[in-house]
């Protein structure tokens, strides 16, 4: 009798619908984030308890509907027919039934079992929308539980009845369908018929609901039929026979026939369930929207939170940084005076503290940029932020969307590759993640400062200004470019829901961060431990009697590249500074530290350093050279980011690729139009 | 009754919806997210830099632009 059951829940429900929180109080902490296989949206699960059941908790996507029509939509639905869960959870907002009844109708189609959990009732509630949840509940053909998600009520009604819609002990819990009308009805029947001649797709799916999809234009589902299928020709014969006939007699495609009758359906639900409901009052969120997305006020607003923003994660993360950063400075110290020397010595301190340890320090500015933006996507800011830039970024061929991970990349382009999650459509991500390199993160600030400061003087300032702004337009022209050619056809529409201000939960604010640090810090111990060990051994062999960078790998490889790197104005040991910058921008001054030999920790370094460069370069060259830095190959640690969110290596060296050939060519142009100008 | 595009609609003018026509991806979502013959569409306001526009449609509020909003057949009441 105390045998333990395990059975597998789908949360399915639209964005904004307090899924997420809902499933945090499904679950608690006892959750796991991942990825969908062979897609990058996140994926997480969790257990619950019940009785003698340990639920399996799958937060499937937030989706408007089921279609294949994005990613997440593709996931959701793929997750429902072939996993086959045992119930699926719909969460609906209460406040808005109406539109997020449309899911629900799609699952009554596919003929799951389901709960719905009416979530935000308290909000409802007080907003005056009286619902008869047994009536809901008849009438969907699926219990309703009323719910809040952000303080757990409900949450034990919600266990209590998907386990009794498991067990089939549920009355409300039937199959219903929705009308479509006569004429319609009769070509769903006729496809039916059509594809019931094949035993496989009736054992695999219900037929109506295939039957609907194909008539809906659904391409998936009709691939799926021609893979699948043998009587392929009578079938897709039938569906344009349905078509035409549809049209012809209704006057209307039949997608637009379909939504149609669902939301005539939720109508005549709403019709009865609604006991009272408010209507149109100005609420407190229409009241801060007038300011916050006002036609004068909206964008210094959007600006100075942004800068409010920045200006936190670098003065406050400093002081973590700063402790980490001494801790990894004590490690370094304690294994330099305990471990015996030799080469394992010097991979452990030279390789794998340090250069792991230059990226770790890295952790409270991302934990705290990720405080930000949790913040600004559970009180419904981010959706203004980009509803007010939106734009803008249109003339790259981007979503407003982007605007935000494009504005991190001045902070760290690893973070802002990260923040790309937020934005639904692939090929707007692909995008962003692409071109974001080019905004000028702040490890490569240290190099301009070095190399402004040594040659222009007075003028160091605008040079450095003008290299952010080279990075912008870059951004700008390669955008376009890319949309115009290899994404092209692909634009995404911008149907962007923007959902009433909330209050932010600290709980899932702080799930949040630790995912986003947890992800972080996996990266850390995986790529970047690689690549730190590789540039050291790069760095430190073949081993010498003396040791000099110039006879390393690392050196010989930079001598190997001076022949290209010749007419951009700078010889081997630009080249060499370029290659371990790869491991992480700053390090470019570091190198040029050891290539001048300038020694570790005299006072008069830089003075040194920037008369050896002075004798090295000329100003242009030292321009051209800041220009290659901001330009080429990310570094490590975005590269490792690049490769994660753009799911495949192919695309990661694609910017590689494409990055360098850019810098060598905006290097060459400025250097040789510069020496052609008279200009040294 | 007149018969408009979406995106032609001034600021503060509402209407209900005719037609949704335009490339089949952005039908399909316009017509899940409630844009259906009937549906009664507010135009609340346009963002800063004059697009996209904000709507208030069947309870919630959506941002759509100018240029999907064109595919977007209404009459104005």
């Amino acid at each position: 009798m105390n045998e333990k059951k395990r059975i597998k829940i789908a949360l399915a429900g639209n964005p904004n619908s307090g899924k997420s929180c809902i499933f945090n109080a499904l679950t608690g902490s006892n959750q796991r984030v991942g990825n969908w296989a062979g897609v990058t949206v996140e994926k997480k699960e969790g257990y619950a308890k019940f009785g003698n059941y340990e639920i399996e908790v799958v937060d499937l996507p937030g989706t408007y509907s089921l279609t294949a029509f994005s990613m997440e939509e593709l996931v959701a639905r793929d997750f429902i027919i072939k996993e086959d869960p045992d119930v699926v959870i719909n969460v609906i907002d209460s406040t808005n039934l109406e539109r997020n009844l449309y899911l629900t109708t799609q699952l009554i189609e596919l003929g799951v079992k389901a709960v719905v959990a009416l979530n935000m009732s308290d909000e409802a509630k007080h907003k005056g929308i009286i619902i008869d949840i047994r009536k809901l509940g008849e009438l969907l053909g699926m219990p309703v539980v009323e719910t809040v998600g952000t303080r757990g009520i409900g949450i034990q009604d919600l266990l209590r009845e998907a386990v009794a819609v498991h067990e089939s002990k549920e009355p409300l819990s039937r199959h219903i369908h929705i009308n479509y009308g006569g004429e319609v009805e009769e070509e769903i029947k006729k496809i039916q018929a059509a594809l019931k001649k094949d035993r496989d797709l009736t054992e695999a799916f219900s037929t109506r609901w295939l039957a609907v999809k194909l008539l809906e234009h659904d391409k998936q589902v009709r691939d799926d039929i021609i893979a699948k299928a043998g009587a392929t020709d009578v079938i897709l014969k039938q569906i344009e026979t349905s078509h035409a006939h549809i049209e012809k007699i209704l006057g209307d495609e039949s997608e637009i026939i379909l939504a149609d009758a669902r939301y005539g359906f939720i109508k005549g639900v709403l019709h009865e369930v609604y006991i009272h409901r408010a209507f149109d009052r100005i609420t407190i969120s229409d009241r801060i929207d007038t300011i916050l997305t006002n036609r004068l006020l909206g964008i210094p607003i959007l600006l100075g939170l942004l800068w409010v923003m920045f200006q936190t994660t670098f003065t406050l993360g400093k002081y973590p940084m700063g402790m980490i950063g001494g801790l990894i400075g004590h490690i370094s110290a304690f294994l330099s005076n305990t471990m015996p020397d030799g080469l394992i010595k010097d991979l452990v301190v030279n390789g794998i503290v340090s250069g792991v340890g230059g990226v770790i320090v890295f952790l409270p500015n991302i934990m705290i940029l990720f405080f930000f933006i949790s913040i600004f996507e559970d009180t419904g800011y981010m959706a203004r932020a980009a509803f007010i830039m939106d734009r803008v970024m249109h003339t790259l061929g981007l979503h407003g969307k982007s605007f935000i991970p494009m504005i991190m990349g001045f902070g760290c382009n690893t973070s802002a590759i990260m923040g790309t999650r937020m934005l639904e459509n692939k090929t707007d991500r692909l995008l962003t993640i692409l071109i974001n390199p080019l905004i000028s993160c702040s490890a490569r600030l240290p190099v301009y400062i070095l190399l402004a400061g040594t040659f222009f003087g007075r003028n160091a300032g605008n040079v450095i200004f003008a290299v952010y702004m080279t990075g912008i337009v870059l951004a700008i022209l390669v955008g376009r470019l890319f949309r115009k050619t290899i994404f092209k056809g692909e634009a995404a529409p911008f149907v962007m829901e923007l959902p009433p201000y909330r209050l932010p939960l600290l709980k899932s604010v702080a799930i949040h961060m630790w995912e986003k640090g947890s992800v972080f810090l996996r990266k850390v111990g995986g790529i970047i431990l690689a690549a730190s060990i590789v540039v050291w051994f790069l760095m430190s062999f073949p081993r010498t009697a003396e040791y000099k960078m110039e006879q390393s790998y690392a050196g010989q490889i930079g001598k190997f590249v001076a022949p290209v790197l010749e007419p951009l104005g700078f010889g081997w040991k630009g080249g060499i500074a370029l290659i371990t910058g790869i491991a992480a921008k700053e390090i470019v001054v570091s190198t040029f530290g050891v290539l001048y030999n300038v020694g570790e920790n005299e006072v008069d370094r830089m003075e040194k350093l920037q008369n050896a460069l002075r004798k090295d370069m000329t100003p242009l060259a030292a321009l051209s050279f800041m220009l290659f830095t901001l330009i080429y190959i990310p570094c490590m640690g975005t590269l490792g980011v690049m490769y994660r969110e753009l799911g495949s290596a192919k695309w990661a060296l694609f910017a590689v690729g494409y990055s360098l050939t850019l810098a060598w060519l905006v290097s060459f142009v400025v250097y040789r139009g510069g020496m052609l100008l008279g200009v040294r | 009754m007149k018969i408009m595009k979406l995106s032609d609609l001034p600021v503060k003018g509402t209407c209900r919806v005719v037609k949704v026509s335009g490339e089949k991806a952005i039908k399909k979502r316009l017509l899940e997210m409630g844009f259906v013959r009937g549906t009664e569409i507010y135009v609340k306001k346009v963002a800063p830099l004059a697009d996209p526009m904000e709507l208030v449609l069947k309870g919630f509020h959506l941002s759509l632009r100018r240029e999907e909003a064109k595919d977007v057949l209404v009459e104005k009441i």
